[in-house]
């Protein structure tokens, strides 16, 4: 026997949780690659908007990281987003002084979707994945009854600020708002991903009836997982409106780059495996990768078979690459 | 090695100085096995002793590195299963391989179906699969019904026969009763006498030595991979096999039962609880006593189980914890009341396999208790230690423990919120003598700390060392009350509906 007794304990290393090891990899090497690439990235600013740029993305990952690590699907944050940035574009109009309710209420209109989509996949027991595909449609349709195909209204400088200023910093330069929020929102996901809460989302995914057997409150752990993820659309869909502006397009296809993204960072479809650190590295992997394609010349239409590609990819190599340590153990 | 009693016959299967290596560990070393047609031949070990290992290379599934099968007196070398089974060597695995909506037939010759005009051909695939049941005496079984509806132990009769209608003159059975009832397990009994009448040589993997001492003419222990005896069944005795098992004397097999010193006031208390499976059960369990509950499978055992810990809970009458009225309507509420709930389905329900040692062993203590959990502080080495847990340490995934150390994560899990009643289903199934005998030191241990213990088994054995009183259950009714060590007889009579005679 190769087993030693857990009493002598090696003292506490630093250790990378599953699958999060070839992402960072695979992230390291494309950084580097882009500075050899883009003239842009010879100093700290070109990594700055690179960060600027994929922070949405960011944020909507460790929403899409609590939904999918607890076994589902959120397919409704991309029109989600869209409709947020309608939303408070109408709102807004432009007015000033609106942007102080309008931040709050966005923010809980988030929280009411992921409500929505968790209570009834777990009460009504229907497919996350069915839930959140209506609820796509739903807001779509609405979006654009709403507007009619073209939004209207326009949003506040104050609005704005987050996803688009910077403040100074030495030796940095400017660093983007969206930056530090990035910054506070990931201590804040690790940390609830260390405490007991976190670890019992996890361990419903891998399984529920264990956890219920043991006492938690699985349809609330999951229903709050959809309301974070409902949430991080919301903040996601701020930074956008800021940056890119209103349009009706805004969240077109953001759901499958951000599951793309969550799956490439090593996060097992199904639930149960999987670190939201790695989650976030996968959304900036992809963005970096796009940064890196755009700047080699690459057409942009590509861009959706390449994230094609890589989720398959991720995928099997997620299912395939263990297969053999399997049979190692099944002596 | 030639033994005494048996026929002159050479063996149907001859293996000599079988060795195999996985990745540069040694997992068989030097380990002789020969069957003889119409023998049933036991093998016998603990987990990891090589068992699996050995009949996987009988049946084609892996190569030796070293040694030889023969086969009716020639070497063989099988690179597949399907090999092994063209030269009559089939096993029955322990997990059912059946398609559950597919009839008796379709199953039996799932791959091998016969062909008329290019159709399958329903007609003889049906009654050659009633022949074969025929040959067996099953006659209870339509070669058409789907096997879903079949009982556990008619499939299993489906699995023998599926492996039968190769021709087979070798069959190596994987604990064949792991998923059978206690009376069910008489149908396999008589199964495998048929088996043995007909000339065929079986072989018989099972941790529980009962059946082993029932069944065989022979014992093979292995340890360690290695070959420690091959005695014929008559010459040994139940105490002298564990000892080849686990190489060295278990003192006595359970701990002491509790003195009536020990015993303290009634911490749970059913009165005339009942649900939709369940009515009039009436029972007490005090502070360090261990009350087993006794039955066939589907009297209740498990029903009374889960409606004291809040998963199916009782719709009438009163559960008292500790003197106070309590109802426990979800496991939450009953963990909350101090109620632990160690269930029998380990990997089902118990674990969550790919989480790691450490979060197994929190979960209930998280999950049920979050923040405000109002329990004291918690040293998880000390606790680990505590239920003798071995493995590389505390961020290891539990899948890759032994069955034995699982369930060690599973009692650890739910030592963690410290809890007053502890109900135990079927706590030692599957895993090997050495874990077994930690498990009951560990149980009695908490009742000696003044836990109240409710325990559920199978193995009659088992309950009887463990309980300091036996309920039994039948048709979902407390059925009667026995005091410390009673007969087996005396048991099995409550749990199949007779009164006891007045002695």
């Amino acid at each position: 026997m190769t087993e030693t007794s857990t009493v002598e304990r090696k003292p506490r290393r630093i250790r990378l949780a599953d699958g999060t090891g070839p992402v960072l990899a695979v992230l390291a090497v494309l950084l580097i690659a882009l500075a050899f690439v883009g003239p842009a990235y010879s100093e700290p600013a070109g990594y700055l908007a690179l960060l600027k740029r994929a922070a949405p993305l960011m944020i909507l990952a460790i929403g899409q990281y609590f939904v999918i690590v607890s076994g589902g699907f959120d397919l409704s944050v991309g029109s989600l987003v869209t409709a947020q940035v309608v939303i408070a574009a109408r709102l807004i109009d432009g007015e000033e002084g609106a942007t102080l309710w309008v931040i709050p209420l966005l923010l809980v209109t988030g929280a009411l979707v992921g409500l929505v989509n968790g209570l009834i996949t777990t009460r009504l027991l229907v497919p996350s994945f069915i839930v959140t595909l209506g609820m796509l449609l739903v807001l779509d349709g609405a979006v654009f009854l709403w507007t009619g195909g073209s939004p209207r209204g326009a949003l506040s400088e104050a609005f704005r600020v987050v996803g688009r200023e910077g403040f100074e910093v030495p030796l940095l330069g400017s660093v983007p708002w969206s930056v530090l929020l990035l910054a506070a929102l990931v201590v804040a996901a690790v940390l609830f991903m260390r405490g007991g809460t976190g670890r019992t989302l996890v361990a419903i995914g891998d399984n529920d009836k264990s956890v219920r057997l043991g006492g938690g409150r699985v349809e609330n752990l999951r229903t709050l997982a959809f309301v974070l993820s409902g949430i991080s659309a919301a903040i996601a869909a701020i930074l956008l409106g800021g940056f890119a502006g209103v349009s009706a397009q805004v969240g077109e296809g953001l759901e499958f780059r951000v599951i793309t993204a969550v799956v490439l960072g090593g996060v097992v479809l199904g639930g149960g495996r999987g670190s939201v650190v790695a989650a976030m590295a996968g959304a900036l992997t992809l963005e970096a990768l796009f940064s890196l394609l755009n700047l080699l010349g690459v057409a942009g239409g590509l861009e959706s078979a390449v994230q094609g590609v890589i989720i398959i990819a991720a995928v099997a190599y997620a299912s395939v690459g263990r297969i053999p340590f399997r049979t190692r153990r099944s002596t | 090695m030639v033994v005494t009693g048996l026929t002159d016959e050479a063996p149907a299967v001859r293996m000599r100085a079988i060795g195999k290596q996985f990745f540069g560990n040694s997992v068989l070393r030097d380990v002789d096995l020969d069957l003889y047609p119409g023998e049933v031949h036991a093998l016998v070990g603990e987990n990891g002793a090589g068992k699996s290992t050995l009949m996987k290379i009988l049946a084609g599934v892996h190569r030796p590195d070293a040694g030889t099968v023969e086969l009716g007196g020639e070497d063989v070398t099988f690179g597949s299963p399907r090999q092994a089974q063209a030269a009559g060597i089939s096993i029955v695995h322990q997990e059912f391989n059946l398609l559950g909506d597919r009839t008796v037939a379709e199953n039996v010759f799932l791959g091998r179906e016969p062909v008329r005009r290019g159709q399958v051909d329903r007609k003889r695939m049906e009654a050659d699969t009633a022949e074969l049941l025929d040959g067996l005496g099953e006659r209870g079984i339509s070669p058409r019904t789907a096997v879903r509806r079949l009982p556990v132990a008619h499939q299993q009769v489906v699995e023998i026969v599926k492996a039968l209608s190769t021709d087979a003159k070798v069959l190596a059975m994987d604990e064949p009763t792991a998923a059978l009832a206690d009376h069910e397990v008489e149908l396999l009994y008589g199964l495998v006498k048929r088996l043995r009448e007909r000339g065929i040589a079986v072989l018989y993997v099972s941790h529980r030595l009962r059946e082993v001492f029932d069944l065989s003419q022979r014992i093979t222990v292995l340890k360690d991979g290695e070959l420690v005896t091959c005695t014929p069944t008559k010459e040994l005795t139940s105490d002298q096999l564990v000892r080849h098992m686990v190489g060295r004397p278990l003192e006595a097999q359970f701990p002491d039962l509790a003195d009536e010193a020990h015993l303290g006031r009634t911490r749970l208390s059913v009165r005339g609880g009942g649900n939709a499976r369940l009515s009039g059960i009436g029972l007490d369990v005090r502070a360090g006593e261990i009350v087993g509950l006794a039955g066939l499978q589907g009297a209740g055992r498990s029903a009374v189980a889960r409606a004291i810990c809040g998963v199916d809970p009782f719709t009438e009458g009163t559960v008292e914890l500790d003197g106070s009225p309590v109802t426990p309507t979800s496991p939450r509420s009953a963990i909350r009341h101090g109620i632990a709930f160690v269930t029998e389905d380990r990997k089902g329900d118990g674990l969550a396999l790919r989480q790691s040692v450490r979060d197994n062993a929190l979960l209930v203590r998280r999950a049920a208790f979050g923040r405000a959990r109002g329990l004291g502080a918690l040293d998880l080495a000390a606790l680990l230690r505590s239920v003798t847990l071995v493995s590389r340490g505390p961020d290891q995934e539990v899948r890759y423990l032994s069955g034995g150390n699982q369930q060690k994560v599973v009692l650890a899990k739910w030592l963690a919120v410290e809890p007053n009643v502890l109900v135990v289903d079927e706590p030692t199934r599957g895993i090997d003598v050495g874990a077994k005998r930690a498990v009951y030191d560990l149980l009695r241990g908490l009742a000696r700390e003044g836990v109240a213990i409710l325990m559920i088994s199978s193995e009659l054995p088992e309950l009887i060392g463990m309980s300091d009183r036996v309920l039994v259950m039948h048709e979902g009714r407390l059925a009667g009350e026995l005091p410390a060590g009673p007969t087996e007889e005396a048991v099995m009579t409550l749990a199949t509906g007779h009164e006891l005679e007045a002695a």
